[in-house]
């Protein structure tokens, strides 16, 4: 960025203003905004209905998932169909220590994350050899693959009841479903400033100098393979952790929970939200939690049977997906962020203007370093 | 012993059934550099639709080369429709609309014929053969399947290696600008390449629906094999596709056999990860001609 | 003949032809030279209808050819060889001479067409069923411009054909060129870096810097003008 000229327009000195008053570090920069959205957020659960607050609860824990697979196919250019499978590795292993122990919340949390961040290791280790589509498609084929073991061993497992979870006791008289969701924004806030300060660290750099151009990434001494399994394992991690949180919304783990679409459905939520932005996995969250809703309503107005109403969601998340895609790749955030510039760079310098990305980032954004 | 011929004799005629689907991936692959994760979801649609031909009293085979008709016209219309505006863009962006795809053949199949699964007749008897004195594993409707597979392999390689089209479409995959300078229609045969693949993909559904349960996502796992199978052969290769099919039926059959249906997919995902870590590129592939 | 009118090509905001005039007559070798960047491999692909111009026209033997698509200009009879990976590396020899024919030529005249390539290379004929990827550079280059000539073009261009070849056999690709533009109708137009060599073969000549022309003279004529040929051609 050059300096701002003498000639240039109020919005700039407002801008210069505004990024004054914020600190500089990027740690404390993220709090600050962390601090204002537990703020915001403390008002909306006060104020909306226990059913709400559950809403709530599932759109933070959709936040995480979402952020982390957002991590790992718009920073590292991995694309992973398996997300799903990662959660339900959360979600066990959160139920089995529940079941078998009398550990502290907070570990069996803690367990969740890192159970999912072996499984994956394990996944992708082999991953760090494949291009794209063969990622999908093994990442694919694991979603499939894991759900049948939780069958197979069903006395383990719990079978097709699956196993109960329950949530620490609230302290004090917050009713339980503003509590859970409590723990769950706070987990998505302590997600969101983790993986924002990553993003900005020497991981992220090297995250996206391998996303852009492996052989140069490698030739600037970056490890390669270890930064594709790094993301990986991340991205798996902060699926365990959603894949707990799903567990206690639910009150039982059960592999109905954990279905292929599940898994499609995050990268779905994902590429709408605006894949690489973690403020478009809000959007994605969102989308996640209310489309079902609203296709319902939807197909109530057109009175759709009930046997066809239960796949317009389905059809609908598919089909814009595809639109999406074809139009407009960078999303819901992408969109929004290009209506901002458009709009504050024709009050400004109408030069400026960057135009949008034509495709998910995949090498060829404008204002990514390495090319 | 019994027990070993026979998981044998599913595997074979399972891994003909990876195998024709495979090729469909294979023949995606080579033209357009993409792999189709929908090809199991448009099989099952024209598998489907079959299905609603039967119960028009059309009868057997009618229905059957209707499915394959609608395949090639099926994946000729999704190739323009939605690969084609892809053109030139990130490689992830393919298979995010071909995940699109399945969702919405999926939804479509479930709004229309619902969720239960349903029967599929068979061509011929399901009963196993009878040698000798005891019944093997291997019915007359499996070698239907062997036998229809080995005859669309053959057509293909024909094809690919015995006609000018086939040269044509070889040269469009191989280097699609050089083509296009020596006057060859390119963007019609990537189209050509697509169609024929869903041709392959619609046998494989036929041939698949009879032996399961056949419901919207009956494809869904067959797809998964069938890019196992794919990806040993190289993803390049039709005969790739045919022994990659095969060895993913028979590795998916003995883990069903010995240790229970439901550790399938695990056996597939082992068997993938091995075969990617000994050799990224495919058993079968020619070493890569890499450009710099 | 070839007539390129006021042809301007932008890649985004980057001007690679600004507004080109250029005529090339058939039965001679046209020469476009300049350095990296001149715009020289965008001329062609403008031609061959690769690249879309900005504005201009393009007429090949009063036909327009902007808005056409690259095999319909390909199957007019103008033929591109492109820099460097002309071949089709994973085709045969045979094969890549074989594919430019399909269009051009009936089932029962391509073998003998490609037959006479293989005669006016011998040293092809023996690689006839080899993977491309085997040929050297020189064999290579023999193949792109043998498949270039089987589909009997009107209009000929050439991207760098000597570039990676040992001066001799450039020498010998240069002869051969011209004996078979002199006095045919074929049209041929040169894109080179090696200006001495494609000037010593071609009667016009064209020199581009930065998208832009900047003589356009007899062959002969730029070869004398020595200030020119010292400031643009580097030799």
């Amino acid at each position: 960025m050059t300096q701002p000229g003498p000639a240039d327009h109020a919005l700039d000195n407002i801008s210069w203003l505004w990024r004054l008053r914020l600190p500089t570090q990027p740690l404390l920069r993220h709090l600050i905004f962390a601090l204002c959205g537990v703020g915001i957020l403390y008002l909306l659960t006060s104020l909306l209905s226990p059913y709400n607050d559950y809403e709530v609860g599932e759109i933070a824990l959709y936040v995480i998932a979402l952020a982390g697979l957002s991590l790992l196919t718009g920073m590292n250019g991995q694309i992973s169909l398996g997300n799903g499978a990662f959660m339900a590795v959360g979600a066990y292993t959160m139920a089995l220590l529940m079941t078998h122990t009398q550990l502290n919340f907070i570990v069996e949390l803690l367990a969740a994350i890192g159970a999912a961040a072996v499984m994956g290791l394990l996944i992708g280790i082999p991953a760090t050899r494949l291009k794209g589509p063969y990622l999908a498609g093994m990442t694919l084929l694991f979603a499939l693959a894991l759900p049948p073991i939780a069958d197979k061993w069903s006395t383990t497992f719990g079978g097709d009841q699956g196993l109960t979870t329950t949530v620490p006791n609230a302290p004090g008289n917050i009713n339980p479903e503003e509590w859970l969701a409590w723990i769950q924004i706070i987990g998505a806030l302590i997600t969101l400033v983790l993986l924002a300060n990553l993003i900005q660290s020497r991981f992220g750099r090297s995250f996206r100098a391998v996303r852009d151009d492996e052989i140069a990434a490698s030739l600037t001494g970056i490890h390669v393979a270890r930064t594709k399994v790094l993301a990986f394992v991340i991205s798996a991690g902060c699926a365990g952790l959603a894949g707990g949180f799903l567990g206690l919304s639910t009150g039982v783990v059960n592999t109905g929970e954990f279905p292929l679409t599940l898994s499609i459905q995050l990268l779905a939520a994902m590429v709408l939200g605006g894949t690489g932005s973690l403020m478009g996995m809000l959007w994605g969250a969102v989308l996640l939690v209310y489309l079902p809703q609203w296709s319902t309503s939807l197909s109530g107005y057109f009175n759709l049977g009930s046997g066809a109403s239960a796949y317009l969601a389905t059809i609908i998340f598919g089909a814009v997906l595809i639109v999406v895609m074809i139009a407009a790749p960078t999303g819901i955030q992408g969109g929004l962020r290009w209506t901002w510039r458009h709009i504050s760079g024709s009050m400004s310098r109408p030069g400026a203007v960057i135009p949008p990305v034509s495709e998910l980032p995949g090498g060829q954004s404008p204002h990514v370093p390495m090319r | 012993m019994g027990l070993f011929i026979n998981v044998t004799l599913d595997g074979v005629s399972n891994g003909m059934i990876f195998a024709a689907l495979a090729l469909a991936l294979v023949l995606i692959f080579r033209a357009t550099k993409i792999i189709n994760f929908a090809q199991g979801a448009m099989a099952m649609m024209t598998t489907f639709l079959a299905s609603s031909l039967l119960a028009q009293d059309l009868g057997y085979w009618w229905a059957f080369v209707a499915a394959l008709a609608i395949g090639f016209v099926f994946g000729a219309l999704v190739e323009r429709v939605l690969i084609r505006p892809l053109k030139g863009k990130s490689e992830l962006n393919p298979v995010v609309v071909t995940i699109g795809l399945l969702v919405v053949l999926e939804g479509m199949a479930g709004a229309i014929y619902g969720n239960a699964s349903r029967g599929f007749p068979a061509a011929y008897s399901q009963s196993g053969i009878t040698i000798g004195h005891s019944k093997i594993a291997f019915s007359h409707f499996d070698v239907f399947i062997v036998v229809a597979v080995l005859v669309l392999m053959i057509a293909i390689l024909v094809l690919f290696r015995a006609t000018t089209l086939g040269l044509r479409m070889r040269a469009s995959a191989f280097a699609g600008e050089i083509s296009r300078l020596l006057g060859v229609r390119v963007g019609m045969l990537l189209t050509l390449g697509w169609a024929l693949a869903g041709v392959a993909g619609s046998l494989a559904g036929l041939l698949v629906a009879p032996t399961s349960s056949f419901s919207p996502y009956y494809m869904d796992l067959v797809l998964v094999y069938a890019f196992t199978a794919a990806v040993i052969g190289g993803l390049e290769s039709p005969v790739g596709a045919l022994i990659g099919g095969v060895i993913t039926g028979l590795c998916i059959s003995y883990v069903g056999g010995y240790l229970g249906s439901g550790l399938q997919p695990l056996g597939a995902l082992v068997l993938l990860m091995v075969a990617l870590m000994a050799r990224p590129e495919g058993i079968f592939a020619r070493p890569p001609a890499r450009r710099v | 003949m070839l007539e390129i009118q006021d042809l301007s090509v932008s890649y985004g905001a980057v001007n690679a032809l600004n507004s080109v005039t250029i005529t090339a007559q058939p039965g001679a070798i046209t020469a476009i030279l300049g350095a990296n960047g001149a715009g020289k491999t965008t001329l062609l692909r403008s031609i061959s209808g690769l690249v879309k111009p900005r504005s201009g026209s393009i007429r090949f033997r009063g036909e327009e050819l902007i808005g056409r698509t690259v095999e319909t200009i390909a199957r007019r009879g103008v033929a591109h060889v492109p820099e460097g990976r002309g071949i089709i590396e994973e085709l045969t020899v045979e094969d890549n001479l074989r594919l430019a024919t399909l269009w051009c030529l009936g089932r029962h005249e391509r073998q003998g067409a490609i037959e006479a390539i293989f005669e006016l290379f011998p040293r092809l004929s023996g690689f006839s069923r080899r993977h491309a990827s085997t040929l050297s550079g020189g064999e290579r280059q023999m193949l792109v411009i043998g498949r270039a000539f089987i589909s009997r073009p009107k209009l000929l261009l050439l991207d760098e054909p000597s570039l990676g070849l040992a001066p001799l056999v450039t020498a010998q690709l240069m002869e051969l060129l011209r004996n078979h533009t002199d006095g045919t109708d074929l049209t041929v137009v040169l894109v080179e870096q090696n200006a001495r060599s494609a000037l010593s073969v071609s009667v016009d000549a064209v020199v581009l810097n930065l998208g832009e022309v900047v003589v356009s003279d007899t062959a002969a004529a730029v070869a004398a003008d020595s200030g020119l040929r010292h400031h643009y051609l580097g030799f």
